[in-house]
């Protein structure tokens, strides 16, 4: 049996955030493997440490101790040119904000990391366009972020994240500010992205709709993995939003 | 990795940078007018100081006897206070100008930290912020001379006349008012630099938790 790939490996990872002179450690040793190609979500309750977990695995902040590797290379030991470099190309972000940015049409919000990356502004737009198309959005192209609905500047959103054919897709809490339709269309559409596009997902949420579209589901509790489970061996009892 | 060679795949053409930056302030033109008018007023009451200083000056050497004469009475005293009011003109716009770039940049913390998810360097967002307080300082500085000259020139016309025009001291005028566009320029750009390199080098994820 071949060897999966891991694209990202976290060894021993802990993150302690100082307020003051009070310590306060939210991951506390977490051993982590997400495969290539996979759909992992990150559950667990709010104060788990799922969003750092995030955070350290997105490369975008660094751990107080233990490992992160992003494809083999440890993210501590890259310089802001690298990091700037693997947020650019390696990774794209989705976050529950959308973060889209509000002067700039959904257009030239797609374009942006096309322009870090190099592209002339012809290039960049007519792969902006197709890829705004291909998440449903062919005909918002020139509309602004707040002349969108919370589910279309998600897509904006997605559509961005996958401007250089990243190898992985970070979203957190993607679904968040979203209501129940919309949010199982984002999933859909996330879903729909990592098999055609064979970009890995990572999300970090509460929502329990993430679970059928998984491959694989890690469960935080109080900064340490409490369990990782298969999508064949999930067990949902409703009612339990805490997956106990 | 060889650190010249990623430097080079990442890049901010300048004219998607000048574009990004006309944009912004034109778009939020509420809050750049408030950031312009900071600088304005600053330059505007450093400017009328600095033309009262020329036109007194051009009356006590070049004025008619009798003006001469009450002039040079109260010339140490108006000595002193010359630049005891240009010091604390600096000081207010110092002030004024930078706290409004300051809040200017602080507000889009967010902004900066999702640019830098997506691969920007701290050398573009710099390089951002850097046009917008350029153009601010410029468009500032610029009227905020005339209006302080203006103004200034009013007040001297009241009282000495058409004394004022012939005595007209065109040469030290227009070297206030380099300085004055130069000072205010300098200041909106440094202003805006510290925040700006603050925001930027912080790791994305604390960029975007800052509240505002």
């Amino acid at each position: 049996m071949a060897r999966r790939e891991a694209i990202v490996r976290t060894i021993e990872l802990r993150k302690t955030y100082m307020l003051g002179k009070v310590s306060l450690p939210v991951l506390k040793g977490i051993d982590l493997e997400i495969f290539r190609g996979e759909y992992i979500s990150i559950m667990g309750p709010s104060g788990s440490g799922k969003t750092t977990l995030f955070n350290m695995v997105g490369g975008l902040d660094k751990p107080t101790d233990g490992k992160v590797y992003i494809d083999e290379v440890d993210v501590a030991q890259l310089d802001a040119y690298e990091l700037a470099w693997l947020r650019c190309r390696k990774i794209g972000y989705i976050f529950q904000t959308f973060n889209l940015i509000p002067v700039m049409t959904a257009l030239e919000n797609v374009m942006l990391p096309m322009i870090f990356a190099g592209l002339t502004t012809d290039e960049a737009m007519e792969k902006a366009k197709g890829l705004l198309e291909t998440v449903g959005l062919g005909e918002r192209l020139h509309h602004k972020p707040f002349e969108l609905s919370g589910g279309q500047q998600q897509r904006v959103a997605i559509a961005r994240a996958l401007a250089n054919d990243p190898a992985i897709i970070l979203a957190d809490e993607p679904t968040g500010n979203l209501d129940l339709k919309t949010g199982k269309e984002i999933i859909e559409l996330l879903k729909r992205m990592n098999r055609e596009k064979q970009v890995s997902v990572i999300t970090a949420t509460h929502d329990l709709k993430m679970l059928d579209v998984s491959d694989r589901v890690v469960w935080i509790r109080d900064g340490l993995i409490e369990r990782v489970e298969d999508r064949e061996n999930l067990d949902i009892k409703v009612g339990q939003v805490e997956g106990e | 990795m060889d650190e010249k060679k990623i430097e080079k795949q990442l890049s901010l053409p300048l004219r998607n940078a000048f574009q990004m930056s006309v944009r912004n302030l034109r778009i939020r033109f509420g809050r750049s007018i408030i950031v312009t008018m900071s600088i304005l007023l600053g330059i505007s009451f450093l400017m009328s100081i600095f033309s009262s200083n020329a036109y007194t000056n051009a009356l006590l050497t070049r004025g008619p006897e009798d003006i001469r004469l009450i002039l040079e009475k109260s010339a140490a005293d108006i000595r002193t206070r010359q630049v005891w009011l240009v010091s604390l003109s600096l000081l207010v716009c110092v002030v004024g100008i930078v706290n409004a770039m300051l809040m200017s940049v602080t507000e889009r913390s967010r902004e900066i930290g999702t640019m830098k998810c997506l691969g920007a360097l701290d050398r573009f967002v710099m390089e951002l912020f850097l046009l917008e307080s350029l153009i601010h300082g410029l468009i500032g500085s610029i009227l905020g001379c005339i209006v302080g000259l203006f103004i200034m020139t009013v007040v001297f016309l009241f009282q000495y006349h058409g004394l004022v025009l012939r005595l007209f001291p065109a040469g030290p005028l227009l070297w206030y008012a380099l300085l004055s566009v130069l000072l205010g320029t300098g200041l909106a750009i440094a202003g805006a630099l510290y925040p700006a390199y603050v925001s930027a080098r912080m790791e994305p994820a604390e960029a975007m938790r800052r509240e505002v």
